[in-house]
């Protein structure tokens, strides 16, 4: 393939990975590696670097919208990036120190464990929980506007949403993406906080969790900028376009056919990981 | 109240809640911070793209390869390198100074958000917000990106 044509067909492939990730909620940067490395034999390191790109792209590109909406919740963000930031600078350390296929069978590992999480139900969320004395003292609790007016949540385990959180942004750092899934188990399971408020606070996180990790992939030669240029102009126009038409959208088809996309890649990735073909 | 649930009863008007002085302040700055955002990744989008027709323009017959990884020249992996390229008219240099503007974006969110936790006197997330700041600066100052 010749240069543009390449930039075009790798634009396409973004732009769809960032329209579904945009539509389902899982994120388009999980999908684009895999894709990259497997069907376009790109070396995972520039992958890698490239994904990292799109992810803050897609989180700073979808802030105002989310922002408007009154649910994110500036101190939770604020207080967990302590813990993100400090482990993408970890994760991206390590990434430029294991060899490639370890980084396929982690990568392909998360692709698993995110497929299995997007089917399962979430579980209704609690209604009222008493004041946690740690989330009362980092001012974490708040308030957004639902159906019946303001509701007003309580966070539930500091301490261990911290850790969880410490452990995204490793794997953030590690493998170029918004490590979704971790920060879902994190905010939604772990502090019990509401869903609404999670997702819309976690996308604010994943931007700057990115960029923690940005400075170290960009010095060491990771983010190439032929490769980078139509990984994030698709994957930042696909989302985009897919936060508009989310509203009209029925996703619950969709997001059945791209967590099997996930498992598919998931598997492939162990396997290569594991033959060492990456 | 028994009233209102009554078939037939005009539904009970909603009652604004007294506004929370600090729940507004802090939707204010972060519906500034989000426009900021915004408009950092337009920027950011624009920069790339013009890079991207200039740079597409100059190998339109050179094949794509990425099996190999050799990392970027240092024209693409520091400050200095890219404003050089930017300079000298490199398609890539100003698809590398896109990025950098990328990069960019969320820090800046950080860095202002000092100063929107400032003003409301909360000294506590000032310094979380600091910690923060001094992680990312450390990043892309300390791994030799700004030399």
């Amino acid at each position: 393939m010749t240069i543009p044509e390449f930039t075009a067909v790798v634009a396409i492939v973004a732009f769809v990975a960032g329209l579904l990730g945009a539509l389902t909620g899982l994120g388009g940067g999980v999908v684009l590696v895999p894709l990259l490395t497997i069907f376009f034999h790109v070396d995972i390191r520039y992958a890698i670097g490239a994904s990292l790109v799109s992810v803050i792209a897609t989180s700073s590109g979808a802030a105002a919208s989310y922002v408007k909406e009154g649910f994110s919740n500036i101190r939770i963000g604020m207080f967990l990036e302590i813990a993100t930031t400090f482990g993408a600078l970890l994760g991206a350390f390590l990434a430029t120190r294991i060899p490639t296929s370890a980084l396929a069978i982690i990568f392909g590992a998360v692709l698993l464990y995110s497929a299995y999480l997007s089917r399962k139900p979430r579980p209704p969320a609690q209604r009222s929980l008493p004041p946690d004395p740690l989330a009362t003292r980092l001012r974490l609790n708040g308030s957004f506007p639902d159906l019946e007016g303001e509701r007003s949540y309580n966070v539930q385990h500091v301490p261990a949403g911290f850790s969880l959180m410490f452990g995204a942004g490793a794997l953030s750092g590690l493998l170029g993406i918004g490590s979704g899934a971790v920060k879902v188990l994190a905010m939604d399971q772990a502090m019990q906080i509401p869903f609404k408020v999670s997702t819309t606070t976690s996308n604010f996180m994943i931007g700057v969790t990115a960029a923690a990790s940005a400075g170290v992939y960009l010095s060491r030669g990771y983010v190439d900028p032929g490769l980078s240029m139509p990984v994030m102009l698709g994957v930042l126009a696909g989302s985009l376009l897919g936060s508009r038409i989310l509203v009209k959208a029925e996703t619950k088809s969709l997001r059945l056919v791209f967590s099997l996309v996930i498992l598919v890649l998931g598997l492939q990735m162990l396997y290569n990981g594991f033959w060492g073909n990456i | 109240m028994g009233d209102d649930l009554m078939p037939g009863a005009p539904a009970p008007a909603p009652q604004p809640s007294p506004p929370r002085q600090q729940a507004w302040d802090d939707h204010r700055i972060e519906v500034i911070l989000g426009d900021l955002l915004r408009s950092g990744v337009v920027l950011a989008a624009a920069v790339v793209l013009w890079g991207a027709c200039i740079y597409l323009s100059r190998h339109a017959h050179e094949p794509a390869d990425y099996r190999v990884f050799r990392g970027e020249p240092s024209d693409f992996r520091t400050i200095s390198g890219v404003i050089q390229s930017v300079i000298s008219g490199r398609g890539r240099g100003l698809i590398q100074l896109g990025l950098l503007l990328l990069i960019a974006t969320p820090i800046a969110r950080v860095a202002f958000s000092i100063v929107g936790f400032a003003l409301e006197r909360d000294r506590m997330y000032v310094v979380f917000t600091l910690i923060v700041l001094a992680i990312l600066l450390y990043s892309l100052l300390g791994s030799g990106i700004g030399v």
